[in-house]
């Protein structure tokens, strides 16, 4: 089965710095890999390089058998691959259900022309928009604050928020940077819980960029470690916690401190 | 077939202003003037709110857009004069379309200006439409066949209370509908936050676009009523002074709120005709009679206060000022 995402030997420089150096990184269809590194990894950047924020300098990405290298980021999102913020970037001035009625934006089949004209197949559409959405926040248990200020929700439910705001863009890929930051340990396990029913229930992969290793050993089925912009590790989290060149990346070489 | 709240709303309105138009012959032609002057400024206002409140694009150039429209229509009708006759169908004709037209023109202008600038945001945006305004006055003044420095005279007077308010009423109806609705939204999403709105699929750079067109294709409308209102139009009236005092209108009214900007529209076109009295009171100091004479003093005065005390403008409840 080919990959649903392939990142394929991917460099991105900036100036001089290599930021990314030859990543590869694939994810299958359903699949929940996570991606973590030490600070200033190159997590970040591999997220932007998928997203359409960065153009890769060398290597391909390819998304569902077609190539998004040098697509915008609305194109990326529109071919199935949405993402959430590490710093919660939500449609501050609009209610809960306006940020996620803005995700629907795109399968939109009505123009300008339809909303000025309000014919039955606009107001049909607009109706099958607001039933989505209220299906949406029922299940994330947002529905009691459909018309609450995103701003005023608590930090775990914009968090939240984001997701389903995410989800609303049907992707087939979900991406997730540093969702558990900022979290206490409670609210990380319901995160935790939230990510695999996500998964499970909307049938998309994800991809978690997380420096909890709690949070990642937890749910990952596969998780990728990145490192002064190079992948060093690739496999299960067994794998992954008896890794030396991870236990080194994490914790130093021991030769370092001799 | 179901109507919309909306429509029913707007067609009470036309109806409603088809009457009062009947009666605007016998009002005292000083208040007439004064309420044409609202309806024109509540079209310029409301359509500015899409670009400057809704999608958070700040444009100071509305009224270049509006010299746009005012020469095109005037231009028309001027022609359309010649060749149609002065029957009341053909008379009537040739306005809506030298209106149209004129939004059109205007649109255009919206669009050219549009996609190489707005890529820019806030500050440099600001002064690029400041530029594109004070080329149009430019390319007025020098222009022949618009009377140049002298003005254009000789239009033919077919602005009236019913088609000024009808005009301000579908323009409201219009930018109301369109933010409601789910495609609507992507332009307060655009505002919000430009790379969020991009990470859900929304296209900023077609939605900025569209809002600079749709709002220069009013400007221009409310430019061929001017034209035909006033019969003579000159280029200093389109200058920069007469875009600030739209973009005021939008700030006092609270960016992104459309009853709002309405209000301050009409509010803003009475209080300069009210400042003329005060110099006229008898015993009040002669400075202040000065100030009040002079209503961009009292404008910027105005604005500062607000800004201080109310930064979300009268009505508005979103942008400015949030993320406390």
């Amino acid at each position: 089965m080919s990959a649903l995402l392939d990142v394929d030997k991917v460099t991105v420089r900036f100036g001089g710095l290599k930021a990314v150096s030859e990543v590869s990184i694939q994810i299958h269809e359903g699949e929940l890999v996570g991606l973590i590194g030490p600070n200033g990894a190159g997590k970040t950047t591999v997220f932007n390089l998928i997203t359409g924020v960065y153009r890769p300098t060398e290597g391909s990405i390819s998304f569902a058998g077609r190539s998004v290298v040098g697509h915008r980021a609305y194109k990326v999102t529109a071919r199935g691959i949405a993402r959430t913020f590490q710093n919660i970037r939500l449609f501050d001035s609009l209610s809960v259900f306006d940020n996620v009625r803005c995700a629907c934006n795109m399968h939109l089949s009505h123009g300008i022309a339809h909303a000025l004209l309000r014919g039955p197949g606009f107001v049909r559409e607009e109706e099958g928009i607001d039933k989505t959405v209220m299906e949406l926040l029922g299940i994330f248990g947002l529905a009691e604050h459909r018309e609450t200020a995103c701003r005023h929700l608590s930090y775990g439910d914009q968090r939240r928020l984001e997701i389903v705001r995410a989800l609303a863009t049907r992707p087939k890929l979900l991406l997730l940077d540093e969702p558990a930051a900022g979290m206490n340990p409670t609210e990380k396990v319901e995160l935790m819980n939230l990510i695999r029913f996500t998964q499970e229930k909307f049938r998309c992969a994800v991809l978690l960029v997380e420096h909890d290793m709690k949070v990642v050993m937890g749910i990952c089925q596969r998780i990728h470690v990145l490192d002064h912009g190079k992948k060093i590790a690739e496999g299960t989290p067994e794998e992954i916690r008896a890794n030396p060149a991870v236990i080194a990346a994490y914790l130093g070489k021991e030769a370092d401190h001799a | 077939m179901r109507i919309d709240r909306g429509q029913i709303i707007l067609l009470a309105a036309l109806v409603v202003f088809g009457i009062a138009s009947t009666f605007g012959g016998s009002m005292n032609p000083y208040y007439y003037d004064i309420l044409i002057g609202i309806g024109i400024n509540v079209i310029l206002a409301v359509s500015l709110n899409l670009v400057n409140g809704y999608t958070g694009q700040f444009s100071l150039g509305h009224a270049g857009f509006m010299a746009v429209g005012a020469y095109s229509s005037a231009w028309i009708t001027i022609a359309f004069g010649y060749v149609l006759g002065t029957s009341f169908f053909a008379t009537r004709t040739s306005f809506v379309l030298s209106l149209v037209l004129g939004g059109l023109a205007a649109a255009l202008a919206g669009l050219a200006v549009g996609i190489p600038s707005l890529r820019l945001r806030g500050d440099y945006l600001a002064i690029v439409t400041l530029g594109f305004n004070e080329i149009i006055k430019g390319v007025i003044q020098n222009a022949e066949p618009l009377g140049a420095q002298r003005g254009l005279g000789g239009i033919p007077l077919y602005s009236n209370i019913f088609w000024t308010f009808a005009v301000a009423a579908i323009t409201i109806y219009v930018i109301v509908s369109l933010v409601n609705s789910t495609y609507g939204r992507g332009f307060l999403a655009v505002r919000d936050d430009e790379i969020a709105a991009e990470a859900m699929g929304i296209n900023t750079t077609k939605y900025k676009v569209l809002a600079f067109t749709l709002g220069a294709f009013f400007a221009g409308i409310a430019g061929g009523l001017y034209a035909h209102f006033k019969q003579f139009i000159h280029p200093e009236g389109f200058g920069f002074l007469r875009s600030v005092d739209i973009v005021v209108m939008v700030i006092l009214g609270g960016m992104g709120s459309t009853v709002g900007v309405c209000v301050a529209a009409v509010l803003l076109t009475i209080l300069p005709e009210l400042l003329r009295y005060v110099s006229d009171i008898p015993g009040l100091p002669a400075w202040m009679g000065q100030i009040a004479d002079n209503r961009m003093i009292l404008y910027s005065l105005l604005l500062i206060i607000l800004m201080i005390t109310r930064p979300q403008g009268l009505f508005g409840t979103a942008r400015l000022g949030r993320k406390k």
